[in-house]
């Protein structure tokens, strides 16, 4: 028997007995960052595709939300630091090997970008708005103008958004749970799922609803494959990856990750989703509703779990 | 130059003067440590072994903590020194999160804290508190570069392990054994 104790007393707040230093507001960034990156792309990978009059919604009405999304989720990185008045040293170098500081970065060109394409829609999506100032208008046509560059550079930055949420945990190689580069394209497929659940649940045609559907079907096959290959590449792999497995292989976070994440979050859509496709009724509310509760839990059990699996003690 | 830490497993006792006298020399904060001691029991009676260790930062080589820093505030200073510049960490936990010793700890006024190697009386050419105070004389300070330093010696005289290597930080604790 083999039994390991700190005998001085060690109950470092917010550390010991495990690590507990991110709390709600990083998953709930995970999360809103990822449906904005998922609506964002899209938004501008049907835009250069030239489909602006078959997917208005994934075009104009679902990027609206994005910039909503995007400042909560800045919000809630703001609350979570611990040294409030420093925040802007963030920007104030660019540290490539850090995840966390050239994520801050992206948030830097993605927020403006995602406003301004809303922006630009405005007029389409609300008709009789007009801008108040006249170099606003200005401004509009300036944008709308270059919209197909736009399009371009938020494509680029809405998967690095996409994938960096899911880096930036695999980057701890301290944290077992988190160490594996699936997590990268795992939260990428989600984002990419969730922002999808968000178009449909915008969207008034059948035609891009249908469409959305099956892009999200796909997105949750890739999502269970991912899933899986994750969990057979930690039992492959070291004594801690085998330990940090097993939390969901029998362990603590078994029933609510396999419930709420695999059933609830991802078969259960997807078998809706397929219901669908051969021609049943289906409100697509309670899919779409699914399929972002999934990508929720998602996001908060990966970054708890994590916390609690190491390597000492 | 590249300082390290060697603790004698064969003749630290646990009495955690040093984790007091650090506290002391760095006004830590009530409830917090920088340094630690843990005892280790394997076996079973009456085959037991004990080994007990005095834990703290680690001073990687090749940290995680400094890697995964968005602000530069944790970096390498004098003689390989892991150190946090207060007045650039914006406390967001990346480096606690990345610690695998969890060294790291968020001080109550809001940055980041930990051990320092007591940084500032090493520049005066003292070795830290910890090493200091220790009664049974079992901790080691020096530079390993230096092949003539007391820890030198002591590293090429003894068997030593250092904590988990295999996380790839290259750690320069040294535990005799």
């Amino acid at each position: 028997m083999r039994e390991e104790l700190i005998i001085s007393g060690r109950m470092n707040p917010m550390v010991d007995p495990t690590l507990n230093i991110w709390h709600w507001q990083i998953p709930l960034y995970l999360f809103v960052g990822g449906v904005a990156a998922g609506i964002l792309f899209f938004a501008s990978l049907y835009y250069i595709m030239g489909r602006e009059k078959k997917y208005p919604a994934a075009i104009k009405w679902a990027p609206m939300v994005a910039p909503f999304l995007l400042i909560l989720g800045l919000g809630a990185l703001f609350l979570d630091l611990n040294h409030k008045a420093f925040f802007w040293q963030l920007y104030m170098v660019v540290r490539f090997e850090s995840p966390m500081s050239w994520g801050a970065w992206a948030l830097l060109v993605i927020t403006p970008l995602s406003i301004v394409w809303s922006a630009t829609w405005m007029k389409e999506v609300f008709p009789g708005w007009h801008w108040k100032y006249p170099f606003l208008e200005e401004l509009e046509a300036f944008f709308i103008k270059y919209r197909f560059v736009i399009a371009w550079i938020m494509l680029l930055y809405a998967v690095i958004l996409g994938v960096y949420t899911g880096i930036l945990l695999s980057a701890f190689n301290a944290r077992p749970l988190w160490n594996t580069s699936i997590l990268g394209p795992l939260f990428f497929a989600s984002s990419l799922s969730t922002g999808a659940a968000v178009i449909m649940l915008m969207a008034k045609s059948h035609l891009e609803r249908n469409i959305f559907s099956r892009i999200d079907l796909i997105m949750i096959g890739i999502e269970l494959f991912l899933i899986v290959h994750m969990f057979m590449g930690f039992q492959a792999s070291t004594q801690v990856q085998i330990d940090a497995a097993n939390m969901f292989l029998g362990g603590p976070y078994t029933e609510v990750f396999w419930i709420f994440v695999v059933l609830i979050g991802m078969l259960l859509p997807a078998f809706l989703e397929v219901l669908e496709l051969i021609g049943y009724k289906i409100p697509i509310v309670i899919t779409s509703t699914l399929v972002l509760t999934g990508g929720i839990f998602l996001r908060f059990i990966i970054v708890y779990a994590g916390q609690a699996s190491r390597y000492l003690y | 130059m590249r300082f390290a830490m060697a603790i004698d497993t064969q003749k630290c006792v646990g009495c955690s003067d040093c984790v007091v006298a650090c506290q002391t020399e760095n006004a830590v904060p009530i409830g917090y440590c920088r340094d630690w001691i843990v005892e280790v029991n394997d076996g079973t009676y009456p085959q037991l072994e004990m080994e007990i260790r005095s834990e703290r930062c680690n001073q990687c080589s090749n940290s995680p903590c400094v890697r995964c820093c968005p602000t530069a505030a944790s970096h390498y200073d004098y003689g390989g020194i892991v150190l946090v510049t207060q007045h650039k960490c914006i406390g967001c936990g990346a480096c606690i999160a990345s610690c695998p010793y969890d060294a790291r700890y968020t001080h109550p006024k809001g940055y980041v804290d930990k051990c320092t190697f007591c940084v500032h009386r090493v520049k005066e050419g003292l070795p830290p508190a910890c090493v200091a105070v220790c009664p049974t004389k079992c901790l080691y300070f020096g530079d390993t570069d230096d092949p003539r330093s007391e820890i030198s010696l002591v590293l090429k005289k003894r068997k030593y392990k250092r904590l988990i290597p295999e996380a790839g930080t290259n750690p320069n604790l040294y535990f005799l054994i």
